[in-house]
């Protein structure tokens, strides 16, 4: 977009005074406006991160939609994948916005420069996973996720809302995916528990590192683009998951889990945080896999984009 | 861990300043040019922008408008505009363009008192 040229004769102080009175206002910043190096380079991370969340979240249940059980089921897994590819085009088009480059954060995702979330390096080795995923790893991106509607950038928050309507259509189907197991042979119902088993400490991490090993969310938060604490969320997490998995039968993987009479929120155990560096740090045990197929997308299908264009500017020259 | 956070959705990641985000140049859909895309809800309403893709021509525009912003009957009508030609005002609230309608208080109905015992007005 191109503006009329408008005398701006602000300094650097009175126009960081203004974003800083916007932000206090609990107004939103909109792409034009100015704002401070520091708040739009965290935003693009922080953005670009969560649509490549997006896009590698498609794979894990991906591989089950040649496999599906019935038409109905392979009907929702469909919709819900395609659903995480439309959550990562939202959210490149909201990164677009602070400059950043479509193609260019692409590339960096590839090359392993930017990351993904570590949940997605975990394998999906039965059908059961496919349900779990929904009821759990959903569950914990909307405790994320519906803080993010109020973000102080307007496309981010625009996006977040978006995205939080379709996210509690995957919940549901995978929590009604489990109740169904869960009505059915012993052998589907050890697949539940099994499945919870693997998922749910991994589920927690994604909340973050603990509050005290935390030390950039304090700017975040004053920014008005992180809202809650990562103690917060994940506490809000388990008070609302340990009713559900009573609710379906299954039981949560963590002797220490229980009801803290004094504040009426469980308590949980201690979580391994060596293997979620681990798993960050390109150790996990599908990271090379995620990155190769990405890589393979990319790379594999750039003849379709490139005949595209082709086309695209022969048909312009004819019509012109 | 000083440099993970989990600000977005799926989880924590790092996006300490050693992730870089300064865009250079990629390899693919270079020539793509960006559209925004505004949709009409329902019969009635004004088209609204909802977001932005790259598309190779108009058409295919629409196509991919279709398929990311209308996939559960979000829309009846989807209109779709190359960013490039659009020309915008600064979106700045104290933006000098928006300043002369701030003293005419005169245009709004509220400015003018009426008695409480004229009916209908």
């Amino acid at each position: 977009m191109s503006a009329p040229a408008l005398d701006r004769t602000l300094d650097e102080a009175s126009l960081q005074a203004h974003f800083d009175g916007v932000i206090a206002a609990g107004h939103r910043i909109e792409p034009r406006d100015w704002m401070p190096e520091g708040y739009r380079k965290t935003l693009i991370r922080q953005i670009a991160q969560h649509a490549h969340s997006e896009i590698i979240g498609m794979q894990p249940e991906g591989d089950w939609l040649l496999a599906a059980p019935s038409l109905r089921r392979k009907a929702i897994l469909l919709a819900k994948v395609q659903d995480e590819a439309g959550h990562g085009m939202y959210l490149y088009s909201a990164a677009e916005t602070l400059g950043a480059d479509r193609a260019d954060l692409t590339d960096k995702l590839i090359e392993s420069r930017q990351k993904y979330s570590s949940i997605f390096n975990y394998p999906t080795p039965t059908y059961a996973d496919v349900g779990v995923i929904g009821w759990l790893v959903d569950g914990a991106a909307i405790c994320n996720q519906v803080p993010l509607c109020r973000s102080s950038y307007g496309p981010y928050a625009r996006a977040m809302i978006r995205v939080c309507k379709e996210e509690s259509f995957h919940q549901r189907q995978g929590y009604e995916l489990l109740m169904t197991m869960m009505r059915g042979t012993p052998e589907q119902r050890a697949m539940v528990q099994d499945a919870v088993d693997r998922w749910w400490w991994p589920s927690l991490m994604m909340f973050g590192p603990p509050d005290d090993d935390s030390p950039n969310s304090a700017q975040s938060m004053a920014w008005g683009i992180k809202r809650h604490t990562n103690d917060e969320l994940r506490q809000r997490y388990v008070d609302m998951s340990v009713p559900q998995a009573e609710a379906l039968g299954v039981t949560l993987p963590d002797p220490e889990l229980a009801p803290d009479p004094q504040t009426g929120r469980y308590r949980f155990g201690a979580i391994d945080w060596d293997e979620f560096k681990q798993v960050i740090s390109g150790n996990g045990p599908a990271n090379a896999e995620r990155i190769r197929r990405r890589r393979a997308a990319r790379d594999d299908n750039a003849w379709v984009t490139e005949a595209a264009t082709v086309y695209a500017h022969k048909h312009a020259a004819v019509s012109a | 861990m000083s440099d993970v956070t989990a600000e977005g959705g799926h989880g924590a990641v790092p996006t300490g300043s050693e992730v870089p985000v300064a865009p250079k140049a990629a390899t693919a859909r270079r020539d793509w040019p960006l559209y925004e895309v505004f949709v009409r809800g329902k019969r009635g309403l004004n088209h609204v922008h909802v977001g932005s893709l790259h598309a190779p021509d108009d058409e295919m525009a629409v196509h991919a408008a279709r398929d990311l912003y209308t996939r559960r009957n979000e829309g009846v009508s989807i209109w779709v505009v190359r960013a490039a030609d659009i020309t915008a005002s600064s979106p700045d609230e104290k933006d000098p363009m928006f300043a002369p309608s701030g003293d005419k208080v005169y245009r709004h109905p509220t400015f003018y008192e009426i008695p409480e015992n004229v009916p209908h007005m």
